[in-house]
């Protein structure tokens, strides 16, 4: 098997999660729970990894990172809880049903969304964000990395626009948390959502979010927090103001030994290696008579993401050939992004998405290569 | 009964806080525990650090430099 679908989620993962994760189940109690040794081990180990996250994402403190069961989870408290009806709110074309599906929501309830559209390979078409914006405009909300073309959004660029009206900068970093340098202070990141099983490489079930000190988001959820169980209202202090009841301690502990892992090996050279690779599955690709690539492969910045079509030929088919023929596991059909999906003209096709990570290798490259120039003839 | 002793309480708003506070301890070998919050004590967290009353005055200014605030102060019999 050859598995080029880490962008739906990561298949290998650092030899020391699985270990973390069985010895989490042996050990932990529930977090914030009391103070015999079981439960203050949780407590440990939780707060361990919300300053490992804090590091990774140079936040300035550990407690404005709190723990959710994935990026959707996060962007769904971040989009639910931060706007009210009459506000405008900017995003892009580019996103993921997870950021979309809560704004259309948001809509109903009586906010305005406008999308950025983008050109033809995708790239999101920056030129239009003054004259998207409105008096009411309150946030921009904005993927860092395509799922579908991998484009990587220019936070630098966002984030002046966003800084010169005093606009919310919320960002989807779903495909490059712990692949991409993340800096929330350098582009005054409002919110950061992320989850813990792509390229951190964690357990799935895990993810979150960082909000900026002095920010404050309605919770998604309320109930237990281990703390003020006397008022009626949710704590409002962070990271248990977003956090209600169990946290997933065990799924935490895999995702803080996958931290450690790309603590020492490093987020750039881990993140070069997949690029490498995805780079020279993509120039061999678009030298396949009858492949189309989707993406901006001249940028000198990409998450590991190649995107294709052959011919006209159904996605959903070709990316069950790759499997059945090949044994290569991809991703087909549409991608839960059905804005783009409609610019690239590829909504009824969809599109096969070959994603990499640090543990393929070149041989695997070549032999998905080998699959699509056979599948093309 | 258990022979009572007094003891100097931290409490704090969040359970994050009161890890911080243990870690900054462990760290800096200032002696103490984190023990569930006794019912006369009032706290958001359900997490306090205990010290040795009389041990309290050696640490405190260290404890105060920290930069975690806590929420109460309180001296106990336990």
């Amino acid at each position: 098997m050859i598995y080029l679908d880490n962008a739906a989620t990561s298949f290998y993962r650092p030899p020391g999660v699985e270990r973390a994760v069985v010895e989490g189940l042996r050990t932990l109690g529930n977090s914030g729970r009391g103070a015999h040794e079981p439960t203050l081990r949780a407590s440990r180990l939780i707060y361990g990894a919300r300053e490992q996250l804090a590091r990774l994402f140079h936040a300035p403190d550990a407690s404005r990172i709190a723990f959710t069961c994935n990026a959707t989870e996060a962007l769904n408290t971040a989009i639910l809880g931060l706007f009210s009806p009459g506000d405008h709110v900017i995003t892009t074309v580019s996103e993921h049903n997870s950021v979309l599906r809560p704004l259309y929501e948001m809509e109903e309830r009586g906010i305005e969304v406008t999308y950025l559209a983008v050109d033809e390979a995708g790239r999101l078409l920056y030129d239009k964000l003054e004259e998207s914006r409105t008096e009411h405009t309150r946030a921009v909300v904005v993927t860092h990395a395509s799922n579908l073309t991998g484009n990587v959004t220019d936070l630098g660029r966002v984030s002046e626009f966003a800084g010169k009206y005093g606009l919310l900068l919320i960002v989807d970093a779903a495909q490059t948390a712990g692949l991409l340098t993340i800096d929330v202070e350098k582009y005054s990141i409002d919110v950061l959502c992320f989850t813990g099983h792509k390229g951190l490489m964690g357990p799935q079930g895990t993810g979150g979010l960082y909000v900026r000190p002095g920010l404050s988001v309605r919770p998604l959820k309320t109930g237990g927090s281990g703390s003020h169980s006397y008022e009626r209202h949710h704590p409002s202090v962070m990271p248990e103001a977003l956090e209600a009841g169990t946290l997933n301690s065990h799924g935490i502990a895999g995702l803080s030994a996958a931290l450690s892992f790309i603590g020492e090996a490093g987020v750039t050279e881990l993140h070069e290696k997949a690029l490498g690779l995805a780079r020279r599955f993509a120039e061999g690709a678009g030298n396949i008579r009858g492949v189309r690539l989707y993406g901006d492969y001249a940028a000198a910045e990409r998450a590991a993401i190649v995107t294709l079509n052959i011919g006209g030929e159904d996605s959903a088919r070709v990316c069950d050939w790759l499997w059945e023929d090949y044994g290569i596991c991809v991703r087909g059909g549409a991608h839960c992004a059905p804005l783009l999906h409609r610019a690239l003209k590829t909504g009824k096709q969809g599109a096969v998405r070959f994603s990499f990570s640090c543990y393929n290798t070149k041989e695997e490259v070549d032999l998905a290569l080998q699959a699509v120039r056979k599948l093309s003839e | 009964m258990r022979e009572k002793r007094e003891y100097i309480l931290l409490t704090f708003q969040t359970t994050s806080e009161a890890m911080a506070m243990e870690r900054f301890c462990g760290k800096r070998e200032i002696p103490g525990r984190l023990i569930p919050v006794p019912g006369e004590v009032s706290a958001g967290c359900g997490l306090a650090w205990r010290m040795p009353a009389e041990e309290f005055p050696v640490y405190e200014t260290a404890i105060r430099d920290s930069g975690i605030l806590p929420e109460n102060r309180v001296r106990l019999l336990l």
